[in-house]
């Protein structure tokens, strides 16, 4: 009974780790870097959606809303201000170290505004838990939330880039740039439309990680934001069922970890079963192997 | 004059490198000794000794290897760890403090090179990101088993738990070493700013002999392209692992400086976990990728700018951030680089210095 | 390239001078020129452990406010001058420099407990009086200048075992620990020494790390499935909601007891009381207590910073009544060098009681330990209440 009960956490777990894998992994897929602020955007996507609902009293889908919005227009102005002046930089670390310096800038923001105290977040899923077993398995309505959102958004994602013209476009970009250019996809635009997208995600992700771990403080975001990107690489990064299948799996190792072996070592059992998986399978679970041509 | 125009330009680039360093060793002592320097600057240099080291020895893996490491902080632990563990062990055993450090470091250094070559040999052939998130699943390992490592001496000999103190089981008499998270607590503080200068320069020594020799260019090639190297018959493996593990161990040098230097030695997120890994990173990308004296000036600046703007308050950190993204756009971006190169560089030669810099 | 790494060395070159500069300055204060006592705190307040650093620093500056306007230390004013260490031993160490060169003539600190022991170290050399409100291990105090207004991590794990066997609350033990954190595995280790001796039976010692703090399902689990019946938890009260929201889910309800890092649960912004009713917790401080003193600091606090003090904000608080009444005690004036002020307050630190907030009779022994005696605290209709 317990190992079903475990499970269903690892699961419950996963889930939230795979939703934020999805914006990274997307990001990653079509602009190529690993963007360390998405961890930062979800925390500043809760912030939005607390204080909607506490401040300005807005009904929960109102304020899931603004915070879409607001993280939407928050990526794009990060894309523009400090990701794009460096995409033809001479090496592509540049970007990836920018990406740390926004990150720190939005916790800094974020402490700024907010405060250092833990706020507490309330749950904006509106499902009631479901009892099994004579009460001893729960699998929580964010739990289920979480997956189905996951699942929606694996779909809607996947059938946005292979039907849509601005989809092509974003798969044209992450296969080559430079051909892309040339048959006259407009490559700024589309990454552009990636990071709105990403960040949109983001901050549905951090609805979800609060409402499923109630509790925000301006470093939320940070470990989660990590934890995913362990995630999308474990499931092969830049592949968006990928990023659902590492981060459940993820979830599931990391409990099954705590669980069975040792709580102590709950991070070296991930960490070392993922270096396990990418010896094994070096681009991932359900990551492309290129071979590398002369 | 003409003997400076006859050396050859690499010679004079590590004479410039070596002289920076001498050049700004000298000034501080000067300051030193007519006491105008301000115990927060004094506070900093031993510390800045190691971050040169680390930048300097994480360029060596990310701008000559080629390869995105982002778990240089669990180098760094383990030489900190291994060298505090000995040094708190033999404080009485070996009085002589100089001895003893310079034995610490050598344990410091090797250790952490074993840990080069242990980890080296699986994750070198992994490829980019994955190599990257895969020597951060390293760091992160190290960080923490060293977390819930219990070590304790008594009469008879030495106790191990990965649990608690409890059940290391030891005689009355016996002391903790190293205590789970409080990790090492009273490390002798041997470290000095002059002995940490000097190994600023052996680990410059290595690091430019490396890369201008026979060796540093056959890594080199492995960098540019794998393939051809292979077919030149270059051993890519030894390369890759030859540079990474030197990386290593001169990581593990950093964490002796680091550990002898406080009292305390505890493996936080914040001075041996990912964190720690990506500012090495951020050091060696701000100064320049493969360029060494880059990395010594950017480890250095980054390092003071904190403590510089703590007049600041509560904006610090904001602050710190927006300086950060504002000099990788100005170092980086290639329109930015245009402009400086328009507006800024008077001599023609501007052009072929920077060629000749990487 | 070439023009780039001039202009760094250029600015380099301009910060060291900035800091030579300063450091003149330093030189000069040392002997304390000016007419005001100057007091230094350290602690976080960025990062992870900034809540703690910044409940610190808002209680030490009210205490402050309140001394001068009485009239200050003999008749001295104090200034107060709090730095950012980022909870890191390094930093703290960096944080103390930069104090010293503004010319502190004691310290507040530091916060947390790694860098409390790094500081020390570097105090004790400059014979510079501390006095942390918050660093919980024993090496904190250490050293015969170094004092603490908290309790130390062995006695609270000590104290909360023999409480819990006295009161007969349990005989089954599960244990929810950061296996990552000073503070936790400290309690937790004296706690099972003691819980031994009590005859307690310690049925599951989990842990947590500072990487993996969202879930404790298994934790939990594995506490219901040893049928605990008491689960002591000895951390922070942000992690401790999540724990009670998550056994609140799997319809675990034990007693939960913890230490003095749970009081500030009931202030998290909009948690749910109802979760941690019937919650216990070992504390010195109470804000919904009776006493005068305290209902004036916690008004004075919520009008001053919003929000509800926590133990933190208390022990700070308490800290710097502290320094006075020794100070006082010793008649330290602000021409006193550090190392002077600190020979005599040490000393003075052994012959004053204080009435503070987290205790009726504050005093301190040689050892740098406070005598007061915890009080524990349990959370009936979401609200504090002290058992008798």
């Amino acid at each position: 009974m317990s190992f079903i009960s475990y499970l269903i956490n690892g699961i419950s777990l996963g889930s939230v780790y795979a939703i934020i894998a999805l914006g990274y992994t997307m990001v990653y897929g079509i602009a190529k870097m690993l963007n360390f602020a998405h961890g930062d955007v979800i925390m500043i996507g809760a912030y939005v959606v607390l204080t909607a609902m506490t401040s300005a009293g807005l009904p929960a889908y109102a304020a899931v809303l603004i915070a879409v919005v607001f993280c939407t227009l928050l990526g794009m102005l990060i894309e523009r201000v400090a990701y794009k002046p460096l995409r033809n930089a001479a090496s592509p670390l540049a970007v990836l170290i920018t990406a740390i310096g926004v990150s720190y800038l939005l916790q800094n923001i974020a402490l700024l505004i907010f405060g250092a105290n833990t706020k507490s977040f309330t749950s904006v899923v509106p499902i009631p838990p479901v009892v099994l077993a004579d009460g001893n398995l729960t699998i929580t309505g964010e739990t289920i939330m979480t997956i189905a959102a996951c699942i929606v958004i694996m779909i809607g994602l996947t059938v946005f880039i292979k039907k849509s013209k601005s989809g092509q476009a974003m798969l044209a970009v992450s296969e080559d740039r430079g051909a892309a250019q040339l048959m006259g996809i407009n490559v700024n635009k589309t990454i552009a439309l990636t990071f709105a997208i990403g960040s949109a995600l983001a901050a549905i992700a951090g609805v979800l990680l609060c409402s499923a771990y109630p509790t925000l403080t301006p470093y939320t975001g940070a470990m989660p934001g990590i934890k995913a990107f362990v995630a999308a690489v474990f499931g092969g990064i830049g592949s968006i069922p990928g990023a659902m299948i590492g981060g459940i799996l993820l979830g599931v190792i990391e409990i099954f970890g705590k669980a069975y072996i040792s709580s102590q070592m709950a991070d070296a059992i991930v960490f070392g079963v993922l270096i396990i998986v990418l010896l094994v399978k070096p681009a991932g679970i359900l990551g492309k192997n290129i071979q590398e041509k002369v | 004059m003409s003997g400076m125009k006859k050396m050859k330009k690499t010679t004079k680039s590590n004479l410039i490198t070596y002289g920076l360093v001498i050049g700004i060793y000298l000034v501080t002592q000067i300051l030193i000794m007519t006491g105008s320097i301000s115990s927060l600057l004094q506070g900093l240099l031993v510390p800045l000794c190691s971050y040169v080291i680390l930048a300097v020895s994480l360029n060596l893996t990310v701008g000559i290897l080629g390869e995105l490491s982002l778990g240089h902080a669990g180098f760094m632990c383990v030489g900190a760890f291994t060298s505090a563990f000995f040094s708190k062990c033999m404080v009485d055993a070996i009085p002589v403090a100089g001895i003893r450090y310079f034995l610490a470091l050598l344990i410091g250094a090797a250790s952490a090179g074993i840990f080069g070559i242990l980890i080296g040999i699986p994750v070198l052939r992994l490829k980019g990101d994955y190599l990257a998130i895969v020597t951060l699943a390293f760091g992160e390992i190290i960080k923490n088993v060293v977390n819930i490592l219990f070590i304790g001496r008594d009469s008879n000999g030495f106790h191990f738990s990965t649990k608690d103190v409890m059940s290391l089981g030891m005689e009355p008499d016996g002391q903790v070493i190293i205590n789970g998270p409080q990790g090492i607590t009273g490390t002798p503080k041997d470290s000095t700013f002059t002995i940490g200068v000097i190994l600023i320069l052996i680990t410059l020594v290595i690091v430019l002999n490396m890369i201008h020799s026979r060796s540093g260019r056959a890594i080199m090639a492995v960098r540019d392209n794998r393939i051809a190297a292979e077919s030149i018959g270059i051993n890519v493996t030894k390369y890759k692992l030859m540079a990474f593990s030197v990386s290593a161990a001169l990581a593990g040098v950093a964490g002796v400086i680091y550990s002898h230097n406080l009292a305390t030695l505890t493996a936080q997120p914040k001075n041996f976990g990912y964190n720690m890994s990506i500012m090495i990173l951020v050091f060696v990308v701000l100064g320049g990728i493969g360029n060494i004296r880059g990395s010594i000036i950017a480890a250095i600046v980054l390092t003071l700018l904190p403590e510089m703007l703590r007049g600041l308050n509560d904006y610090r950190m904001l602050i710190y951030a927006v300086v950060l993204i504002a000099m990788m756009l100005f170092n980086w971006s290639p329109k930015a680089i245009e402009w400086r190169e328009k507006h800024l560089s008077k001599r023609k030669f501007a052009k072929k210095k920077c060629a000749e810099e990487v | 390239m070439k023009n780039w790494k001039k202009m760094m060395s250029a600015a380099l070159t301009a910060a060291m001078t900035v800091t030579m500069l300063a450091g003149c300055g330093g030189g000069e204060t040392e002997k304390g020129s000016s007419d005001t006592i100057k007091i230094g705190g350290i602690g976080p307040v960025t990062g992870d452990a900034a809540i703690y650093g910044e409940a610190v620093k808002n209680g030490a500056e009210l205490a402050v406010k309140e001394i001068n306007e009485a009239g200050g230390i003999n008749g001295a004013q104090i200034e107060f001058n709090f730095q950012d260490d980022e909870a890191d031993a390094e930093k703290a160490v960096n944080a103390y420099n930069t104090l010293k060169d503004w010319g502190m003539q004691a310290l507040l600190g530091t916060v947390t407990s790694a860098p409390c022991v790094a500081v020390g170290e570097v105090a004790q050399a400059d014979n510079m009086f501390l006095l942390t409100p918050s660093g919980t291990a024993v090496e904190c105090v250490q050293y015969d200048n170094a004092f603490r207004v908290c309790f130390s991590d062995p006695m609270q794990g000590a104290e909360s075992a023999k409480y819990i066997a006295d009161n007969q609350l349990a005989t089954k033990i599960a244990v929810i620990y950061n296996s990552s954190d000073v503070y936790s595995t400290g309690i937790y280790q004296a706690f099972a020494k003691e819980a031994e001796t009590e005859g307690l039976e310690i049925v599951a010692a989990e842990a947590f790390t500072a990487e993996s703090k969202t879930d404790f399902s298994v934790q939990l689990q594995k506490a219901k499935d040893a049928g605990a019946e008491l689960v002591f938890l000895p951390f922070y009260y942000s992690e401790a909601a999540l724990v009670l929201q998550q056994a609140a889910g799997i319809n675990y309800s034990p007693i939960f007891f913890g230490c003095d890092g749970m009081d500030g649960i009931l202030d998290v912004e909009g948690f749910d009381a109802d979760l941690a009713n019937n919650l216990m917790f070992l504390s010195p401080f109470t804000p919904t207590s009776t006493d005068e003193a305290i209902q004036k600091f916690v008004t004075d606090y919520k009008e001053a910073y919003g929000g509800t003090p926590n133990q933190f904000a208390a022990d700070a608080y308490d800290g710097v009544y502290a320094m006075k009444a020794a100070m006082e005690k010793a008649e330290v004036t602000p021409d006193m060098s550090a190392s002077d002020i600190c020979d005599v307050v040490k000393g003075a630190m052994t012959e004053i009681t204080i009435s503070g907030v987290t205790a009726k009779e504050l005093t301190w022994e040689a050892s740098g330990e406070p005598s007061k005696a915890p009080m524990v605290v349990k959370i009936a209709d979401g609200d504090y209440a002290v058992v008798e």
